[in-house]
């Protein structure tokens, strides 16, 4: 238990640090940008605490905020994607899914896949909707949404690919 | 009493994701007004000391295209020097009419954002430094913003990429006035509107900043006219403004302090006092 603890403070810090350093300074054409700090509330343990998720994902938010001067998006976004994550595990995995050991830093597979894509839409919907907060904006934080989506996901696919767990 | 605590107790999730979600919206919602600057904000010591720590190694990779901008201004402000009438006369050591060089601040942009609709700068100068809120911020080559939000070493700027920025801007031929506004598209343009019809304008004309602003000095350079439009409902001009600056890429910038702007607000809030 001490070690998942210690893996999730240690994938907090990692994320947070190297999405300020590297990927907040990534941007293709001006406006699309990766955001794969989300990683962490997407690998938090499936039967983790879930207040305590919802806490760390509020600080997670609230760090990025600061970092990017951003008001509050990031962390409504994280909150929001942490409150309904177990709902999208139920759609993603089946109903069964408490029962089941789900590992989501593996092979990837159509229901992790559509889990993956469903968090990061989710997330990236909120953070662009709050972020240009009109409604004349809307095809606007529709195609910013969708590509911003489409590049966070392929990071995301790329970091869980080199750092998953090696099975002799 | 029983029940409630079972109650508070059953749905601990829920309220707790309640309470973070209005915390969070709170923020979001008072970030989007102009006029209360930001609880959340760059300009703290924890964002600003991480900044400079990671601006001190990106310097060094940004150091040849700063000498050249340092050196062409130097190399403008000599000439301005040599072109003096009388060299008895003890030259104007700076090219903005009215600005004394004491009421400049040389500082610079630690962080730089322009990715997304409202974007700030961090400079690593603060309150310690004599910065304050609503000072402009200007480099070589043209404006940058305004002082938002200002702690003891660091402070943030309300870039002219912002959906929030409205800056008082005229033609520098006539003085035709406008408002600069930016909508959110390319970091290379910034729209002035509201310049009425009367005003003979041509692509290519610069674009300054107006008198009218009690935050920047007159007649300091914004960009050219690369695009013109007639607005259909208000039948007022709406001008693509192509900057100057490369707002992607900044180095050093002044802040500039204006001394009559306390006296100004002061006197307009006494006439609204007296109606």
């Amino acid at each position: 238990m001490n070690s998942v603890l210690f893996v999730n403070i240690f994938r907090f810090i990692i994320l947070l640090t190297v999405q300020i350093i590297i990927f907040n300074n990534m941007n293709f054409w001006g406006f699309i940008s990766p955001y794969p700090y989300i990683l962490f509330i997407i690998l938090y343990p499936v039967n983790g605490n879930k207040s305590g998720l919802l806490a760390a994902s509020f600080l997670l938010g609230l760090m990025m905020d600061l970092f990017s001067n951003s008001g509050g998006f990031n962390t409504a976004a994280c909150v929001i994607l942490a409150y309904y994550r177990p709902y999208l595990f139920k759609f993603s995995f089946g109903l069964s899914y408490e029962y089941q050991t789900i590992k989501l830093n593996d092979v990837l597979t159509p229901e992790r896949f559509s889990f993956l894509l469903l968090s990061v839409l989710i997330h990236h919907l909120i953070l662009f909707t709050l972020e240009a907060f009109k409604f004349t904006l809307l095809l606007d934080i529709l195609l910013r949404t969708v590509l911003s989506t489409i590049f966070t996901l392929l990071i995301c696919i790329i970091i869980i690919y080199l750092t998953k767990p090696n099975r002799r | 009493m029983q029940q409630i605590f079972n109650f508070i107790y059953k749905n601990s999730n829920r309220l707790l994701f309640l309470l973070l979600l209005g915390i969070s919206l709170f923020l979001s919602i008072q970030s989007h007004s102009y006029h209360r600057s930001k609880i959340i904000s760059s300009a703290n010591f924890l964002s600003g000391g991480v900044y400079e720590r990671i601006n001190n190694v990106n310097e060094y990779l940004n150091l040849k295209t700063q000498n050249d901008a340092l050196a062409q201004e130097n190399a403008q402000l000599r000439s301005m020097l040599f072109h003096t009438k009388d060299t008895t006369v003890a030259p104007k050591l700076d090219s903005i009419k009215g600005i004394k060089p004491s009421d400049i601040i040389v500082s610079k942009v630690i962080h730089n954002s322009f990715s997304s609709q409202e974007n700030y700068l961090t400079l690593n100068s603060g309150s310690l430094q004599g910065v304050k809120q609503d000072m402009g911020v200007i480099n070589s080559l043209g404006i940058v913003g305004i002082i938002d939000n200002t702690s003891k070493n660091y402070s943030t700027v309300i870039s002219i990429l912002n959906n929030k920025s409205r800056i008082n801007a005229k033609l520098k031929k006539s003085n035709h006035f406008g408002s600069l506004t930016w909508n959110g598209k390319s970091t290379g343009f910034v729209q002035l509107t509201d310049v009425p019809r009367l005003a003979s304008i041509r692509k290519g004309d610069t674009i300054v900043t107006g008198g009218q602003s009690v935050i920047f000095p007159e007649n300091i350079n914004i960009g050219t006219i690369d695009r013109i439009k007639i607005d259909d409902q208000t039948h007022y001009y709406t001008i693509e403004v192509k900057l100057f600056n490369d707002m992607t890429n900044l180095g050093h910038v002044y802040i500039i302090k204006n001394e009559n702007r306390e006296e100004i607000i002061n006197l307009e809030k006494k006439e609204e006092k007296d109606e």
